[in-house]
């Protein structure tokens, strides 16, 4: 692949900027998040290409933005931000992608790792047989049609309502789990009969559940509020989407904006950043089909992590209330929401689309629990499987220059194809073993696909947001068992 | 990995770098031919297509509006037939093709975990780089899935 030489200019710290004089029809300028080590890497493709083209987009303001875990992606680069004018700027579903609302959600417990490592292998054979994981699998919830669009307006306030997990977990969510506006008549037959067998599973590729402990803490008050007070104290981290669902609602609606597109008199250089007016009936529609699959994927993410408290009641012979397993948090990191900001000095409706980005709102925010109101939001970073999460929190800084966004991972540096090339799954699974690290993947290849090589170093794109200060890390997590889909 | 399967001489497909997701150049001596090997490393990529057997056909009819977009429309329908009806297609026949509709047949069975060798499931195919291309030998589709 050719290297982009494009023009990389420094504003600031962390901070470069792609000129709008880069490419005719840029309507505003890019800017990536990134130190300056990372630029190589970033220059290897053509990512910082994709942020120029984001910025095409007919009502973007500020900057077409891309994190420091920014690689390339289609249409979007993975790790972009970009908001547009709900008055009169676009949607695209580019800027969302295929798998709508795939995103994290963390639990805290009551255990230590000493209690958890002699139990570890028993708990993920555990959370292997009772959350349905791999390509092709089905949920183990049999799902009608009527209450197929109790998920899709409802999310995971359907999940409780059916006795997957409890009130409280909806407090701790973003948007309470479900996302207002859906409407599931505008989600196609196709689409819900593709989401109906898989309601409640895992998936593949990235997809996975971690055990995790935690290693480092930077800041207690904050890590107290979250309900996690020492090093050696065990999480669960859940990261999975909007299964087939959310993926046909993209190909759908990527194949409807870009017919719209034509009627709209709209111009992109890339088929996959299609679009249409927020305002538009196309856009609208859109807008409520997506919020129907990021409804799906916070049902789903609450359904696997009942699931999971269920594997930990029975391994370890306690009851929920002893072990814990309260949510920390759950975020959305591939969606666009409509969110006000100040742009030179005028207040805002924006259309925000993140690509690979998580929601990153500060202590004060209305949109922040009331559980976290002194702290600012819960932000979580996982990174690869073989070395270490981060947990950290908003900022102003976040709300003042990247519409209150900040990255969501690692970022993959290699290829899924190199990154199998030559390695096998049980070397990959020996050498985590060799770091006390048990990895169970439901894929052939899913190992050595998702091995540590594969990604940047998560604490690199970690660092560069929070001395950017779009973030602030509150504590750091060291895997102790993976299972991936 | 170059693709060529069950004993053939004429290479179908190559497997493409990308970094988050994974692309195929597939090939064919005539466009139907260079179709159905994309379709063919779709699922070569899913599953060990050596350990799938001709139990089930489908009677597949897709349209779009030009040809690029109907190789995303036909790798996409067999996507969702993999997700509602379960079934990890092995052969393909494309019997008719213009520019903007396609009517093919696809041989294949359920998906069965314990004997297929799965690997990672493919979400869509894209518009991303999509590419039909000619030259004198050849005919090829290129096409970037989102993984």
């Amino acid at each position: 692949m050719a290297r982009w030489e494009g023009p990389l200019n420094k504003i600031g710290e962390y901070r470069w900027e792609i000129p709008k004089s880069y490419k005719q029809g840029m309507r505003v300028p890019g800017l990536i998040y990134a130190s300056e080590e990372m630029l190589g890497s970033i220059r290897e493709e053509q990512a910082a290409d994709q942020v120029a083209n984001v910025a095409f987009l007919p009502g973007i303001v500020g900057r077409s933005l891309a994190m420091p875990d920014i690689h390339w992606g289609y249409g979007f680069p993975i790790g972009g931000v970009a908001a547009t004018r709900v008055d009169d700027g676009v949607v695209s579903p580019g800027g969302v992608g295929y798998d709508i609302n795939c995103g994290v959600r963390l639990l805290r417990t009551n255990l230590h790792e000493s209690e958890v490592r002699p139990r570890l292998e028993k708990l993920l054979s555990e959370l292997f047989i009772n959350v349905p994981s791999g390509l092709g699998s089905t949920g183990k919830i049999r799902v009608g049609k009527r209450e197929m669009e109790e998920i899709l307006t409802q999310g995971a306030r359907w999940a409780v309502k059916r006795g997957f997990g409890a009130k409280e977990d909806l407090e701790v969510s973003e948007e309470e789990g479900c996302l207002k506006g859906a409407d599931p008549d505008k989600v196609s037959t196709r689409a819900k009969e593709r989401g109906t067998p898989q309601s409640g599973t895992l998936g593949s590729g990235n997809h996975f559940i971690e055990v995790e402990v935690v290693r480092e803490i930077y800041e207690p008050a904050a890590a107290g509020v979250m309900g996690i007070d020492e090093v050696g104290q065990v999480l669960l981290l859940i990261h999975t989407g909007s299964r087939g669902l959310g993926h046909q609602v993209c190909d759908d609606y990527v194949r409807t904006l870009r017919d719209a597109m034509r009627r709209y008199d709209i111009e992109v250089p890339d088929r996959e950043l299609a679009c249409a007016p927020v305002q538009s009936p196309e856009g609208r529609d859109y807008m409520a089909a997506m919020a129907c699959a990021a409804n799906y994927a916070w049902a789903n993410r609450q359904c696997i992590a009942h699931w999971a408290r269920e594997c930990f009641v029975r391994v370890f012979g306690k009851s929920l209330r002893d072990i814990g397993l309260e949510m920390v948090y759950d975020v959305a990191h591939n969606i666009a929401k409509v969110e006000s900001y100040e742009v030179e000095g005028r207040k805002l409706k924006l259309c925000v689309h993140r690509k690979g980005a998580t929601r990153a709102f500060p202590v004060g925010h209305p949109d922040v629990p009331s559980k976290y109101k002194q702290i600012g939001q819960p932000v979580l970073i996982p990174g690869d499987m073989g070395r270490y999460s981060f947990v950290a929190v908003g900022t102003e800084g976040a709300i003042r220059e990247s519409f209150g966004s900040v990255c969501h991972g690692a970022g993959r540096t290699k290829s899924r194809h190199a990154a199998r090339k030559g390695v096998r799954d049980a070397d990959v699974a020996m050498e985590l073993a060799s770091r006390g690290i048990l990895a169970k993947a439901a894929s052939r290849g899913g190992l050595a696909e998702e091995a540590s090589e594969a990604y940047k170093d998560v604490a690199e794109v970690v660092e560069v947001c929070h001395r950017a200060g779009l973030c602030r890390k509150v504590l750091k997590t060291y895997p102790m068992g993976v299972i991936k889909g | 990995m170059p693709g060529s399967g069950c004993g053939e001489r004429v290479k179908r497909f190559d497997v493409i770098e990308h970094t988050a997701d994974t692309g195929i150049v597939a090939y064919g001596a005539d466009l139907k031919e260079a179709f159905a090997n994309a379709a063919y490393a779709m699922f070569s990529l899913m599953a060990d297509l050596e350990c799938v057997e001709e139990k089930v056909c489908r009677q597949i009819e897709v349209e779009a509006d030009d040809r690029e977009s109907l190789v995303v429309s036909w790798l996409n329908e067999l996507l969702y037939l993999l997700d509602v009806e379960r079934i990890v297609f092995r052969r393909f026949n494309v019997v008719e093709l213009s520019d903007t509709s396609l009517k093919a047949e696809g041989w294949g069975e359920r998906l069965d975990a314990t004997r297929h060798n799965l690997k990672s499931g493919i979400k869509a195919a894209t518009y991303h780089m999509l590419r039909v291309a000619k030259d004198s030998r050849q005919h090829s589709i290129r096409v970037i899935f989102d993984v």
